[in-house]
């Protein structure tokens, strides 16, 4: 198993890490919410993703560098930090979801279960199909409910009708939508409202049985009841997931994630443009209530700048 | 002394002369294509006098007799074009897929260049290269002419659904993509539902394309007279092929069932025509539509 390096920017990360498997999480502050259960998890969770001074370039520009973190299983990690910094790109490069993009490169290690993702070995579409992903804007194919649920299991081969029923029930149970849609399954995906179609990508995630879910930004196009069912959704879904939320809502971050991540955008000498870096990373009640980072209190207090 | 409000916007007199200009414009176009129509009709008119609904119905077409029947020649337009289709289509969308999907950044620019080069050979130059190299092996026939079409209507057919598939939206092609799926399996998830519509668009075009298409044919489709069968071997004719090389020698009557001929043509690309654009409306106004 690889350590994460201790890095300068990420004083929170091997603190918790290290710790013997016996002993309790090291909360010295209060936690903004009690979940002993998964906060008792924090330090002697499996590790999912290990990431080592990363670097993502497009073309020739440095967008992040310097990102170490561990993430571990049936855990939910925020990541946080002010617009381009690189919060997206860094999940992305997760899934392998950056390939997409022409010009896109990766440096440093990105292990999963100890796998370097970025293995020439390894398949980007095995990879995805293990590590589902939501994105920001609803994205539902044009087609029925039932069609957009059952996709991802259809590429995996299930064909048997009764068999593909069940999985659509489940994964639209899980993503607490079966009440509402059970008696228009066959009606297309795009006459559904916003959040409706939000927990509809959740389900055709969920439906492929990922261990990992990554979910950058979920709520940001959704009213705040749409958006509690999505957190509590989080909470349900993160015993049977590792679950990773990218947002730019500290509250929400305060209130889902075991760890946090705090990334910020600062100017880079060499390529005299803003490039982003990983500042902190730990556990969510110790960041928030005991930042270690100077750039990460006056973030989380509003005075960023 | 206050001056009364004044809210006569300052560009209005451009505005008013711009829309003049482009109403003119227009309107030019329409009266031009209404003379075409109209001379053309007029000139059409002996032989359908002469010849009555036996025109449309007739396979007998044999000017030294008076005797003008189309249909041989509708026959190897549809059937010609047909051809070309069938030919054409799974080409230039697999070379669109490719250009859009697989190609490496740095061949892209190369191939569309090149695809559009093709665009702008003279059909002449297609239609010899058919005779030098297809006919020793094929004859003049239906399927030599199908072929020259086809690589006629490559192009148009290729670049317009490239640009069709180009319209899909990432996250349409993230969402596949994000649950594994392949590059191929993407495309039928994402970019063809997306693009249907205007593909099948693009294939009219290429299709009035092909109907439309008089030296190409008219040097490799043998100007046999009134054979209608399915044999894609047997030299055939087609309505431009037959007017390009009937009107020199032909006598009033014949002229005049030329003209009719190429009345005939007109109106059946403007229905494929017509038929196309509505396609690719309905389309875009279904995508439009989803984007809200
Ligand atoms: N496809 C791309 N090509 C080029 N540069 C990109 C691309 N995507 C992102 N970038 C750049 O990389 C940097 C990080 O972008 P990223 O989208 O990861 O930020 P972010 O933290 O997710 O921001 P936001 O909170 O606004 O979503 C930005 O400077 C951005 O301009
Ligand atoms: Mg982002």
């Amino acid at each position: 198993m690889v350590a994460t390096p201790a890095s300068p920017a990420s004083p929170a990360s091997p603190a918790s890490s290290k710790a013997p498997v016996t002993a309790r999480p090291l909360h010295a502050a209060p936690v903004p919410v009690a979940r002993p259960s998964a906060a008792d998890m924090l330090s002697v969770a499996e590790p999912v993703f290990e990431i080592a001074d990363l670097e993502v370039y497009y073309g020739k520009f440095r967008a992040v560098r310097n990102v170490n973190m561990t993430i571990r299983k049936h855990q939910i990690t925020a990541f946080i930090g002010p617009s381009g910094c690189g919060k997206t790109t860094v999940l992305r490069c997760m899934n392998r979801m950056n390939d997409l993009v022409a010009g896109a490169r990766v440096g440093g290690t990105l292990r999963y279960h100890g796998v370097d993702l970025y293995d020439p070995q390894v398949s980007a579409t095995e990879v995805r199909r293990r590590i589902g992903m939501v994105f920001q804007k609803p994205n539902p194919f044009p087609k029925s409910i039932y069609d957009n649920v059952a996709y991802g299991p259809r590429l995996s081969g299930i064909r048997d009708r009764a068999k593909l029923d069940e999985i659509v029930e489940t994964s639209l149970r899980a993503a607490a939508l079966w009440d509402e849609v059970k008696d228009r399954l066959r009606d297309s995906a795009l006459g559904m409202s916003g959040g409706q179609q939000q927990r509809l990508c959740i389900a055709r995630t969920v439906a492929v049985e990922p261990e990992v879910v990554l979910m950058d930004e979920p709520c940001s196009a959704l009213d705040p009841i749409a958006t509690a069912r999505i957190e509590e959704l989080m909470r349900e879904l993160v015993s049977r997931f590792t679950i990773v939320i990218v947002t730019h809502n500290m509250q929400q971050a305060a209130r889902v994630s075991d760890t946090t991540a705090f990334f910020t955008a600062e100017l880079d000498p060499s390529a005299d443009r803003r490039c982003g870096l990983l500042v902190e990373f730990g556990a969510t009640s110790k960041l928030f209530s005991n930042p270690q980072d100077e750039r990460t209190e006056n973030y989380i207090t509003g005075r960023f700048g | 002394m206050a001056r009364a409000l004044d809210l006569r916007g300052r560009g209005d007199g451009a505005d008013r002369a711009f829309r003049g200009l482009a109403v003119g414009a227009a309107t030019v176009v329409l009266v031009v294509l209404g003379l075409i129509a109209a001379t053309m009709t007029r000139r059409a008119l002996p032989v359908l006098e002469h010849m009555g609904p036996g025109f449309f119905t007739s396979t007998r077409w044999s000017p030294a007799d008076e005797e003008f029947g189309a249909l041989p020649f509708v026959w190897g337009t549809l059937y010609t074009a047909a051809i070309a289709i069938v030919i054409a289509v799974p080409v230039s969308l697999g070379v669109a897929l490719f250009i859009t999907q697989l190609a490496p950044q740095r061949l892209k620019r190369p191939l569309v260049y090149l695809v559009d080069l093709l665009a702008v050979v003279p059909s002449v130059v297609f239609g010899l290269w058919g005779i030098l190299v297809l006919s020793p092996h094929l004859g003049r026939s239906f399927l030599t002419a199908g072929i020259i079409l086809a690589i006629m209507i490559i192009p148009i057919i290729t670049s317009l659904s490239r640009e069709v598939i180009e319209t899909t939206p990432q996250p349409e092609k993230e969402a596949a993509y994000g649950l594994g799926a392949t590059r191929w399996e993407m495309i039928l998830a994402s970019v063809w539902p997306h693009s249907k519509g205007g593909l099948v668009g693009a294939v009219m075009l290429g299709l009035g394309r092909a109907m439309g298409e008089t030296i190409a044919a008219a040097l490799v489709i043998g100007s046999a007279l009134g054979q209608i069968t399915v044999d894609p071997l047997a030299p055939g004719n087609s309505m431009p092929a037959v007017i390009a090389n009937e009107w020199g020698e032909a006598d009033e009557l014949h002229k005049s069932a030329l003209i009719a001929l190429a009345v005939l043509l007109f109106i059946i690309t403007i229905i494929v025509n017509l038929v196309a654009s509505s396609i690719v409306r309905r389309s875009m106004a279904r995508t439009a539509g989803r984007r809200t």
